[in-house]
Formats: structure tokens, sequence, C-alpha cells
């Protein structure tokens, strides 16, 4: 199990990473999604995956999942929901006003060093 | 009161935000409200660190619950001076955005974003747990959002493209860090974190942490190599936001790196050279980068990256020498900075234009803002007695006998530094007007008043930076006193000695 999400939290850094790169702003948003995914999957790996545990400590039950990691991912995946929101945003408005989807192009617009 | 007075900070700036949008629609009321409760942050910071009630290391536990387990939020003299740093720039801005910021941009929102901005600031330094810190800066990052953008006209939405995308990464990067940190400890208190640290058997791990740590703080510092995307933004929005980014913003992740890596971190060679390396670099491009602006705020952006290498040299050589430079220069910066981008807003008042082509003759116009421009300038660039030269003495004396590239890219940078300004000053204040625009010289008096206030009240706290050296000196060598013996912050956190 632990193998299976290693390797499906090094595709997503890697999709993400190369998404990040392309020309396109909408594909740069989809980069960082992919990442801020990787990022959460990672967290759920390194905080001790186990199967079937309910995350509270009692008595009676000795076998517990650590409920820190799930908190943390819970709270990272608000956030970056929150700010790929304002990003998408930020990107349609970018499209309406520059008229274009192209990040080199922007970079073209602007005129001084 | 006793320790619940560290909440007081991040709930005063909470509350002014939220009765602030309740005045959606009354800007008047917003601008005043946001004064007095800037004004009130103010008094409350200088109690925090001067008051001798509060002059020992205090700590609080948000709900009560017990470290490790709990959050902890902790104030060592380097959390209450940069709580009062934030408090004074805050202020400044404050009193600034009354005639600085437009009605147009203040109806959507400005206020509200500003004092969610203050109070992520806050709460970043005050914290004591690594993954609250992350919740800050995304507060932090979410209100520079809505600042940076704010007005969506073509050049702020050019600006906002590399702004979001680049703080988006760090963030990712430093979430990575935290992932890898809490799986290798089990911890997330940085007091808890500095005692496990230590313990590890997988040291290449922890390498590997300390720097996505050192990547993803460094991209919000604006270290080389991945600075770009501060000049890219910088220069568009307003003189007030513009001053708030540039006092501040870039200060957080070198307080995130100073706290990380004294604390938590302890650089070996390996990451020491890493770090001398980024400073190097850091100083010589942000340096030459300035040399070639034509706009104002550019070059002002790009010095701001090159001073930024100052306080990571310190840091990479980790000594009491050079962390008391690095903290000085912190101290120093700050004010000084947010005044170069509040003149910079002043002289676009004053010519209509950021452009060098555009401007000149001010100094026969104006010999008393050129006066206070030259005060704030060479501050900035170094000349005793002012406040920018006293860090460098302890800079240097560290750099050399440690490090000779960092003592050259210091020299160098500095230099290059005043050589920028002093073709600032020609283009700005001596050459003669280029004919055929007027400049504009009416200002009504309310406009005059609260655009030179800041201004001076910034000056005011710079001149005393650097006049009273000998006390901010002190100020300095408690603080690198402090964070080189992780044992006096853990000690807080734990008093009754070793984790739970």
């Amino acid at each position: 199990m632990e193998l299976l999400l290693s390797i499906m939290i090094g595709s997503l850094y890697a999709s993400g990473i190369y998404m990040l790169l392309r020309r396109s702003m909408v594909k740069m948003i989809i980069g960082l999604i992919l990442l801020g995914n990787g990022v959460n999957l990672l967290i759920f790996l390194l905080g001790g995956v186990s199967k079937g545990k309910p995350p509270i400590l009692s008595a009676k039950l000795e076998n517990f999942a650590d409920p820190v990691p799930q908190a943390l991912i819970l709270t990272a995946i608000v956030i970056s929901f929150g700010l790929q929101a304002f990003a998408i945003v930020l990107v349609q408005k970018v499209y309406e006003v520059l008229k274009t989807d192209d990040l080199d192009m922007i970079q073209k617009l602007e005129g001084d060093l | 009161m006793n320790e619940t007075i560290l909440f007081l900070p991040i709930l005063l700036q909470l509350a002014t935000a939220v009765l602030i949008l309740f005045f959606w629609n009354h800007i008047q009321s917003q601008k005043l409200i946001s004064i007095f409760s800037n004004l009130a942050t103010f008094f409350l910071a200088g109690l925090l660190l001067f008051a001798p009630a509060y002059s020992e290391s205090m700590f609080v536990q948000a709900g009560n619950w017990m470290p490790p387990f709990g959050i902890s939020i902790v104030a060592d003299t380097l959390t209450k001076v940069m709580v009062a740093l934030t408090s004074i720039v805050g202020l400044a801005v404050s009193v600034y955005s009354y005639v600085g910021i437009g009605n147009s941009r203040a109806r959507y929102g400005f206020y509200p974003s500003f004092h969610f901005l203050i109070m992520g600031l806050m709460g970043a330094f005050l914290t004591g747990d690594i993954f609250n810190l992350y919740v800050w800066f995304e507060i932090v990052i979410i209100s520079s959002f809505v600042l940076v953008s704010l007005g969506a006209d073509k050049e702020r939405l050019q600006a906002s493209i590399p702004y979001v995308s680049m703080n988006l990464l760090a963030s990712v990067i430093f979430l990575t860090g935290i992932g890898i940190l809490y799986g290798l400890t089990g911890s997330l208190n940085m007091a808890d974190l500095s005692i496990q640290v230590a313990n590890i058997e997988n040291r290449s791990l922890v390498q590997v942490c300390a720097v996505f740590f050192i990547v993803g703080f460094g991209m919000k510092s604006a270290a080389f190599p991945l600075y770009f995307w501060l000049p890219s933004s910088y220069h568009t929005p307003p003189s007030a936001i513009a001053s708030l980014f540039g006092g501040l913003l870039t200060k957080l992740g070198i307080y995130a790196l100073i706290r990380v890596f004294t604390l938590i971190f302890i650089p070996d060679f390996a990451l020491s050279t890493l770090l001398e390396w980024i400073a190097v670099l850091t100083l010589f491009t942000g340096a030459v980068g300035a040399l070639i602006q034509t706009n104002l705020r550019k070059m002002f952006s790009y010095i701001i990256v090159c001073h930024i290498g100052f306080m990571l040299a310190g840091l990479s050589l980790h000594t009491n020498t050079s962390l008391t430079g690095t903290i000085y220069y912190l101290i120093h910066d700050i004010p000084a900075k947010a005044n170069l981008f509040l003149i910079a807003g002043l002289i676009y008042r004053l010519t209509g234009s950021y452009y060098y082509k555009d401007m000149g003759g001010l100094q026969k116009s104006h010999p008393l803002l050129s006066f206070i421009t030259a005060v704030a300038l060479f501050s900035v660039a170094g000349i005793p007695p002012l406040s920018g030269f006293f860090p460098k003495i302890f800079l240097f004396r560290s750099s050399l006998y440690l490090s000779d590239p960092l003592t050259v890219s210091m020299i160098l940078a500095s230099f290059l530094t005043l050589f920028s300004f002093a073709k600032m000053w020609k283009e700005v204040f001596w050459k003669e007007h280029p004919t055929g625009k007027e400049l504009n010289m009416n200002f009504t008096p309310s406009q005059w008043i609260f655009t030179m206030l800041p201004i001076l009240f910034l000056l005011a706290i710079s001149l005393f930076i650097g006049l009273g050296a000998e006390y901010i000196t002190k100020i300095a060598q408690t603080i690198s006193g402090e964070i080189l013996d992780p044992n006096i912050y853990i000690d807080t956190v734990f008093p009754k000695g070793g984790s739970f």
C-alpha cells in the first residue's frame, strides 16, 4: 500500500510540475491543483497508513489511527481549495482583459525591463 | 494581564477586519477604524516589547491544550520585535492610504484585506507550531493576492499572475517539508521538533526536509534563483500596498528561515554552504538588476532582493556576530523599505509617472522632500550614522573571518546600491524637468498631511534605529543569544523540562 501511494504521489508531483511549465495559464492552474493533491497524499502517507482503525483513543480501543495527519490534510485541502478558487477567477479575468491565455504573450505586453 | 495578552494582536486585527466589513459602503468610517485600530496595535506592540511585566519569554496554549499536542503561541524577543515592526509599518500604511487609496479600490475591500494581512503576519510571528505557521502564511498570501490584483486592470493583472503562481508553488513546497517533518518526528510543535530532530538517525532525510524548507521559504523571501516574481509584481500595486509588501512580506520569509534554521535544523556544512552561495548570488544579481532599471519602483524592488542577501548571509554564517547582524538588518530594513515605496508614491503624485524620463528638477522645486528622500536613501545604502550602517559592521566582522565570497559580494552590493541610488538621484532630483510636463502642485493640505506624516514617522523610526544604535545592538544581541541556544525556547514551552 505504501509503495502504491509513493508511486501515486511521485506521479502527481511530476505531472503537476510538468503542467506548471506549460505555456497556457489554465494548464498552470491545473498543475498547481495536481501539486496540491500530491502534497495532501504525501501527508497522508507520512502519517502512517493503517487499515480500518478509528482515530479515537479510548480505554478499550488500543489500535487507533493517528488523527493529526487527517486534520492536517483537511486543513490543507480547504486552504488550497480557497486559493485555487481565487486563482481560477483571476485567470478568467486575465483572459477577459488581456485577451490571451499564453503566458509568454503576457510578458511581451509589459514593455519595459 | 498575563500571557493571554499574546492573543491580543491577532484578535484585535481580526475584530477590526470584521468591523470594517460591516461598514462596506462607508469608506470614511473604514479609514478611521483602520487608523485607530493600527494605533492601538502599535501601542500594544510597544507594551509587549518594553513593559517590564512582559520582558520574559511568554507562551500560551490555544484552548489550553498542553504542548506538544496543542498549538503554542510563543513570544520571545524576536517575535516581539517583529510584531512591533509590523505594527509600525501597518500604522504608516494605514495613515498613507487615507489619501493614497482611491475610493474605487477602497470600495472593493482594500481595508478588510489589509487587516487580514496584518492579522496573518501577527499570527505567523507569534505562533510556535509549524503547521499553524503554514496556515498563517496562507492567510497572508491570500490577502496579498487580493491586494495585488485590486483594480483588475491590465497592469495589475499582468503582475498578479507571476505573484500568485510563485507564491502558491512556494506554499506547496513548504507544506511538503512539513509533511516530511511530521512523518519523521510525529510532532508539529516547534520546541518539540527542536528536541526530536536532533535525535533522528536518518540524517539524509532530515537534510532533504531542510532543503524543502530552504526552497519554500527562500521563494517567499525572494532569494536567488527564485526571486523573479518580485520585480515582476511589486512595481504595480498602489504605493500604500507596495510599501506594505516591500516592508513586510519578504521579511516574513526571512523570519521563518531564521526560526526554522536556528531552532529546528542546525545547518551543517552542506546546508551552510548552500545558504552562503544563495546569499552571494542574491546580493550580486539583485544589485546588478537594480542598475539597469528606468522605473523607480522596479529599481526599489531589485534593491529589496539585493538586501535580502545581506540577511541570508548572516544566517548562513551562523555565529553570534553574524546573527546579530541579520537581526539588526531585519530591524533596519522593514521601516526603511516601507518608507522607500511611500516616497516613490509621493514622487508619482508630484510628477505623474514612475519612469525616470518623465521626472526631473525635484530638488529645485521641493528641497525639503529632497532632503527627506536623501536621508531615506542614505539609510538604505548604509552610510553612517544612519541605520543601514551598523548591521553591516556585524556582518562584515563575521564574514571577513569565515567567508571571502560573502565579503566580496556584500561590498559589491553596498557599492552598487549606492550607485543605483546616485543614478536615481540624478534622474529624479538633479536633472532639469523635461519640458512640456507640468509638476502637479495642487495638493490639498489634508493630502500633504496624510502623505508626509507616515513618511516622517517611518523616517523618525529609521533615524532612531540608526542614531540609537547602542540600544538596538543590545536588542539584536539579546535576540541572537536567544536563538542560538534553542534550550531557551524549549524551556519556555516546556517549563518542567523535557517533552511530554
